[in-house]
């Protein structure tokens, strides 16, 4: 097996990098090219760059996002958001970017997935699941999507997704941990990667994540502060979890 | 020196061209056979389906001119899909023809997580890289492993990478270095 990986997660809405609780009360932290160079100095595995704007006002400046970070970021990188069609996750991918991540779009056409994984490979083909008390969120988890969280990530691979990037929601931004319970079901339902999301608060909540999941998405317990990246690999490392040596 | 990066609708040219361009080298993308010919160095890159790739070069003549340059003993650099295509044939898609520049075949990546996705060592202490596949190639010209998977293969003057050098940092960029200064 690869090493497990860490990302941190940037949420861009107009360009700037934004922070917020749950989804709400955003405020502006920085420079997303800025920031994710940070990062990769720091010993980011992957970063996912999440465009959070785009899905509620439908619009797109994924591929401007992946264009600028592909310029100074020599590690690999995900852009969600905004992504409709294969057009817009191939011009993402051709701007230097490596994975696109679908959420909501996929929700309301399956068969998006399909059509992804057949043109840019499964590797590509990133599905985000918003998961609240074992249920499935979309539009930035404003609305129920009515569908079961384990059987939505069956049919994701079955259709084809590389990863499936799952954020309890109602984790998101407490700095709780984990919720555990849903990655142990995820591991036994699929065989595909699954990048954990939503509620680190301590390197003891990523360590039991990576347990059970292949990566741990960083957003809240970071506060976009590269300097934590560093001390919490070293802390990782305290607790006998195996990372890539960065250098 | 000239690299010429072929660009036939699968995927990752930019960011081998921006992980050239970060060395110093020229490096452009090239859509013609006489470009990926005249080249000090040709850069086969690929993500995607083996298939559409096949599909993709033959379109544009790309396999024929890979073919000629491989025949001469001019430098070629496969990366990850590229390598797989030029093997013999690969399982993927139902089973297709490669370019037959390196004996052997494309299997389906079987046990662990697949996609096989993150950074993982080249085995006998090498370094770090990262991966992105679901397939692996099968052939006696592996000259590295990395998991016991193909992650380096070499034969006359081609050399394929299963990883992505261009996404693997700092190692990423040793690696592409050390492909420009044998080229």
């Amino acid at each position: 097996m690869p090493f497990p990986r860490l990302i941190p997660c940037l949420d861009v809405a107009d360009g700037r990098v934004v922070k917020g609780v749950r989804f709400r009360g955003l405020r502006d932290v920085g420079d997303p090219v800025e920031l994710g160079a940070a990062y990769l100095q720091a010993g980011a595995d992957e970063l996912v760059f999440l465009d959070i704007a785009a899905t509620v006002d439908s619009r797109g400046s994924a591929v401007d996002i992946a264009a600028q970070v592909a310029e100074r970021v020599s590690i690999p990188f995900t852009v969600g958001g905004g992504i409709r069609t294969v057009a817009d996750a191939s011009a993402v991918l051709e701007a230097g970017a490596d994975k696109v991540s679908v959420n909501s779009a996929a929700l309301a056409r399956p068969q998006l997935i399909e059509e992804l994984a057949a043109t840019l490979g499964s590797q590509a083909v990133v599905v985000a699941i918003d998961t609240e008390g074992g249920r499935v969120r979309s539009h930035s988890a404003t609305r129920d999507a009515r569908r079961d969280t384990i059987a939505w990530a069956r049919e994701c691979e079955a259709r084809g997704a590389g990863e499936l990037l799952v954020t309890s929601i109602d984790r998101d931004g407490t700095q709780e941990g984990y919720d555990l319970d849903v990655l142990a079901r995820l591991r036994d339902a699929v065989s595909l990667p699954v990048i954990a999301s939503g509620g680190a608060g301590t390197a003891a909540h990523v360590a039991a994540a990576l347990e059970l999941s292949e990566a741990a998405l960083l957003a809240s317990i970071l506060h976009e502060r590269p300097a934590r990246l560093t001390t919490l690999r070293a802390e990782l490392r305290e607790l006998g979890v195996s990372l890539r040596d960065a250098a | 020196m000239n690299v010429a990066i072929c660009a036939y609708g699968a995927g990752n040219v930019r960011s081998v061209q921006l992980a050239f361009q970060r060395l110093g080298a020229e490096a452009e993308v090239a859509e013609e056979p006489g470009a990926v010919l005249d080249a000090d160095l040709a850069v086969l890159p690929g993500v995607g389906s083996a298939g559409s790739a096949m599909a993709g070069l033959r379109d544009r003549g790309l396999d024929v001119a890979l073919r000629e340059r491989a025949a001469a003993r001019r430098p070629i650099l496969g990366i990850c899909l590229g390598l797989q295509l030029a093997l013999d044939e690969s399982e993927e898609d139902g089973g297709i023809a490669g370019l037959g520049l390196v004996p052997g075949r494309a299997v389906r990546l079987r046990g662990g997580r697949v996609p096989r996705i993150g950074w993982a060592e080249l085995d006998r202490g090498g370094e770090t890289y990262w991966f992105a596949h679901s397939y692996a190639a099968e052939t006696p010209s592996t000259t590295a492993t990395s998991e016991g998977l193909a992650a380096i293969v070499e034969r006359d003057a081609f050399l394929g990478v299963q990883f992505h050098q261009e996404k693997s940092g700092a190692a990423g960029a040793r690696f592409l270095e050390r492909c420009l200064s044998r080229g």
